[in-house]
């Protein structure tokens, strides 16, 4: 369902060596699996987070090494002839809580907060005002993504293409309760928040297409509310955008006419949008190039026909409590819109 | 103590036993003011929370086994895991930890005969069941709370989420908060009035130092819980707009309100945890706790602390990066007391000569949970990091080794080790460690993996994920070993219940303890000690010659305040003699108080406002009774 990205990953291997060192048998699962994990990432902003995160569960590792260490010894030597309970070697003991307390954490926390909360926290920042040449605005809906293009055009839904190496400013809104937008492979989350627009960078190193998902609990269909950032050479992606700006084709087939028709006379005009035609719903996905994505529903199912049809026919089966309602159209109806969606490439 | 007395002794102790008697039944039980019989109840109805809760807990693994799994509608998971964070946190730690564990154990620990307000100490039990009750009438009717235990709006507003489910959190909350609220204020003024003579502050025991902090963190925070939970009624039943962002409000004022409330509840949840330990390593490592005037300052320091840091749970919401940088940098701060107690531990039982008994080895795996939970805690504060993983299960894993493998661990050790004390019954030592094992293991394979799937990107409270992003086998790992720890958390249970009936007899002080609950019998007369006992050090049980005093003292009639219900009062500070105080018997008033709350909170509930009245003069009128002193038996 989900296709590998079109490259793999450039220090996916590197990345395995010190996980292996580290964290015998997870890490390879870690760096083995690249589809959303903070591992495998690529841009320099979630690379910068991942080097931070070794860092950390190096020393992380030490230090219960350390604490370990000094229960094992209380272990070996618990045979010592009898205490008298009040305690011994009293300046001993309080000189290491002094020193493990107290000296070792305040090093290492004072560390921890330059390099992550100073230094990091910068490169990971909303890029500034007017510094960006490409600004996307993505507004959660439950449970999907509408994806708008400056000016308005082009519109889409759940799939977010962008140029590679190119700062991208993504601002980030709602339409109803609070999501989250994360793609875990290019930077950190933000969340989508009524009343108020947050942004976010938003770059990749190469080509590729990465995974994301809403990470803010937003009702029943959280789950299944996917997406992908398509991170393409420049030329490709103002083609695509060109594209996408267009109005829909005309259909083509009788089957299509059909389909088309009955997209419009049916529900399904008033809560979706199709360029070039009456169809004006606002409420869920832009369909105007429906077929030029990979994917339905926020990830959930794979574009083809036969699933497209089977959303059609009862899409309360594929995502239970979903807003688009199962309309109680024959497979024949259902058929003929299918024809007419899958000509809007 | 009472059993070894002579004759001249002996006609004080029937004195005392005669004028400490409670009714017997059920009865009894209703109408107690014992804190001790109301620490049995607090731990019962505690413990079967704790039973909802795990099956909750399992019901969330089973369905997680694998990806697209069947066992629970995307509906019914929402409430479960919701549920079980509700449970969890509000039905079963703080009640097990201050309800039971507190109640029983504090008065014991200062020598005391009881708490200082023994009916509202009641009280608190009642409501504490009432709210309970209260909560899982929702799940019992399919409509319980299901935006998740922080409830986020606008998904629990009446837009989204317009059935009766949320009512049932924000009136239900309010409910159980007036019962810690009761029950904190009532802590902290037996532990600053009730202390025996002698024992000054600096002498008083650790465990008691962390339930007065938590005392006052559970006073300070949880108004901002029920302030939010009002505002969200009010939101929801009379169209009030705080968290409504079209009409001027604002959503991220119920995150602030609801985290100033949350964090400081963290640490409510895991200092009582930390007065165990301290209660039970000095024990078993005959040993002194090493540093212990700084320990003491940092479980205050850790509960005040607790307040400044709760935009922690909020670094993805959009602030500007200086409010960021001061919480993550307030919330390293903490770190330090939390390292001194863990070291301080450590120390003492590395200079110490540790024993090895189930309930040290509860704590051995809380050291090492808390070790674990502590540090992945530390990698939150690095802002850009808890950016990227925040709401993964790198969080659920941090919080889990927290409050579970942290919290709960002494919880467990602490049944095992006052066990004796409560019931006068040794338990199985053999079945207590294989126990230990199953659950220390079911612990650390059922949350470790956690960490690396939210490293994955797997996100939290999803009821199914796909096949293709490699989720599926640690998921199918983690369901496994939830039921390991299960069977080992029933195994614990069980241990406790058949030596309840068959295990050997215990004596006063089987472990050697160092407080003064080990110099009374096993179980405790109602009185607690037929001689308001001598202390001379924070290690009373350890200073036998005060013990011995206590005798002679006893069979002179010094100190024994015999002429009604009667226990010392003293000082703050350096707990000199005040007064004598008379405690109020038994009565039939704080359950009655209970069930009219009860009434009012259903009726605002289902929005029948002059109805809640009608029940709030109805409380006015038990209260008249409630402070009508019948004669003393
Ligand atoms: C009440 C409003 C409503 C009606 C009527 C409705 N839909 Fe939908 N539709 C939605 C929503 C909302 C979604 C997004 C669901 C999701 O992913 O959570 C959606 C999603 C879709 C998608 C997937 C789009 C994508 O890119 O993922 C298709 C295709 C679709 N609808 C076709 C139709 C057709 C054909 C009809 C008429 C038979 C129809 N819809 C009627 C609301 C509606
Ligand atoms: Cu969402």
């Amino acid at each position: 369902m989900v296709k590998p990205p079109l490259h793999r990953p450039r220090r996916s291997s590197k990345v395995r060596y010190g996980a292996a060192a580290i964290v015998v048998g997870g890490a390879l699962l870690l760096s083995g699996c690249s589809k959303q994990s903070i591992i495998s990432n690529a841009s320099p902003q979630a690379h910068g987070i991942t080097v931070l995160w070794w860092w950390m569960l190096g020393v992380a590792a030490l230090v219960f090494l350390g604490a370990v260490v000094l229960l094992v010894i209380g272990y070996v030597t618990r045979r010592r002839p009898g205490l008298p309970f009040l305690g011994q070697r009293e300046i001993a003991a309080q000189g290491l809580v002094l020193v493990f307390g107290i000296g070792i954490p305040l090093g290492v926390l004072v560390a921890l907060f330059g390099v992550s909360d100073i230094y990091l926290i910068r490169q990971t920042a909303a890029p500034a005002p007017r510094t960006t040449a490409l600004t996307i605005h993505v507004i959660g809906h439950q449970w999907w993504w509408e994806v708008r293009y400056d000016g308005g055009h082009p519109v889409t839904a759940n799939e977010i293409h962008i140029p590679v190496r190119t700062r991208v400013n993504l601002v980030a809104t709602t339409a109803d309760v609070i999501h989250s937008f994360w793609v875990p492979q290019l930077n950190r989350k933000i969340d989508m928040i009524p009343g108020q627009r947050n942004r976010i960078l938003l770059y990749a190193d190469r080509t590729g297409k990465y995974r994301g998902q809403c990470s803010q609990f937003c009702g029943l269909q959280h789950a299944n509310m996917g997406m992908f950032v398509i991170a393409q050479p420049q030329s490709a992606f103002r083609a695509w955008l060109a594209h996408t700006s267009r109005r829909s084709s005309s259909p083509t087939t009788p089957q299509a006419r059909a389909g088309k028709q009955l997209f419009l006379t049916s529900q399904c005009a008033s809560c979706h949008f199709i360029a070039g035609t009456p169809a004006q719903g606002t409420i869920g996905p832009d369909l105007t190039h429906v077929a030029s994505r990979s994917t339905l529903a926020a990830a959930t199912i794979p574009n083809t026909p036969r699933e497209l049809a089977d959303w059609i026919h009862n899409p309360q089966a594929i995502k239970p409590g979903v807003r688009m309602p199962d309309l109680g159209l024959s497979w024949r109806q259902v058929d003929r819109i299918v024809a007419y969606l899958e000509e809007l490439k | 103590m009472a059993t070894v007395i002579n004759p001249r002794g002996q006609q004080y102790v029937d004195l005392l036993d005669r004028v400490w008697g409670e009714r017997r039944g059920l009865v009894g039980w209703l109408t107690t003011t014992d804190h001790k019989r109301i620490g049995i109840m607090y731990f019962f109805t505690a413990l079967a929370f704790f039973g909802a809760g795990g099956v909750e807990a399992l019901l969330i693994r089973t369905q997680l086994f694998g990806p697209h799994g069947h066992v629970l509608s995307p509906a019914a998971y929402d409430q479960v895991f919701t549920m079980h964070g509700i449970t969890m946190i509000f039905l079963f730690v703080i009640p097990m930890t201050t309800g039971a564990f507190g109640n029983y154990l504090l008065p014991l620990m200062i020598g005391a005969r009881d708490m200082a307000f023994p009916r509202m100490n009641a009280l608190s039990y009642w409501i504490y069941l009432a709210s309970g009750i209260f909560i899982y009438i929702a799940l019992a009717q399919g409509h319980a709370p299901n935006a998740g235990w922080f409830d986020y709006v606008p998904l629990a507003s009446k837009t989204y989420n317009p059935s009766i489910n949320i009512d049932f959190y924000g009136w239900g909350l309010i409910f159980n908060g007036i019962s810690s609220t009761a029950a904190s204020i009532n802590f902290i003024v037996t532990i600053f009035k009730l202390r025996a003579p002698g024992m000054s502050l600096n002498r008083m025991p650790l465990f008691c130092y962390a339930f007065l902090a938590v005392s006052f963190a559970l006073l300070f925070a949880l108004p901002s819980l029920s302030v939010a939970c009002l505002f969200l009624e009010l939101d929801r039943q009379l169209g009030f707009h705080f968290y409504d962002a079209s009409h001027g409000g604002n959503p991220l004022l119920w995150q602030n309100l609801f985290w100033i409330f949350g964090h400081p509840e963290v640490y409510i949840i895991i200092l009582p945890a930390f007065g165990i330990a301290t209660s039970i390593i000095p024990a078993f490592s005959h040993r002194k706790m090493v540093f212990f005037p700084l320990v003491a300052l940092a479980e205050i320091l850790v509960a005040f602390l607790g307040f400044g840091v709760w935009v922690h749970h909020m670094f993805t919401v959009g602030y500007a990066t200086v409010t960021t940088i001061y919480f993550a940098a307030a919330s390293l701060i903490i770190v330090i007391p939390s390292a001194i107690q863990l070291f301080a531990w450590i120390t003492t039982i590395m200079t110490g000569t540790p024993q090895f008994k189930t309930p040290m080895l509860f704590i051995i795996g809380f050291i090492v949970f808390f070790i674990i939970g502590g540090l992945s805690g530390v990698t939150l504060a690095a802002i850009p990091f808890d950016q990227q993983v925040h709401d993964s299960y790198y969080v659920i894993a941090h919080f889990h080794f927290v409050i579970f493998g942290a919290a709960v661990f002494p919880i467990l050790g602490g049944m095992y080790f006052w066990f004796p004390k409560v019931t006068g019954k040794l338990y199985h030592e053999g079945v207590g460690k294989l126990s230990f094992w199953a659950t220390f293991v079911g612990t650390l394979v059922t949350f470790f993996p956690m960490h690396i799937l939210g490293l994955m990107g797997m996100v939290r409270r999803n009821y199914t994920y796909p096949p293709g992003l490699g989720f599926s086998t640690l998921n199918a790992l983690e369901t496994v070993a939830a039921y390991v720890l299960a069977a080992g958390l029933l195994m614990i249970v069980l241990n406790l219940a058949i030596s309840y009936f068959k295990g050997p007899a215990a004596g006063n002080d089987p472990f050697e303890g160092d407080t003064l609950e080990w110099s009374t019998g096993s179980p405790p007369p109602p009185y607690n000690y037929a001689v308001i006992p001598t202390v001379t050090s924070p290690y009373p049980m350890w200073d036998k010659q005060d013990r011995e005093l206590d005798n002679k003292r006893l069979e002179r009639g010094e100190g024994v305040l015999a002429l009604g219900h009667r226990t010392p009062g003293t000082t703050v500070q350096d707990a000199r003699l005040d007064e004598i105080l008379n405690m109020p018997p038994h009565s039939i008033w704080p359950p009655v108080t209970a069930l009219g709350l009860a009434g009012i909170f259903a009726m605002l509930l289902l929005g029948h406002l002059f109805i809640a009245a009608g029940f709030a003069a109805v409380i006015a009128l038990t209260l008249i009774g409630w402070h009508h002193h019948g004669v003393q038996p």
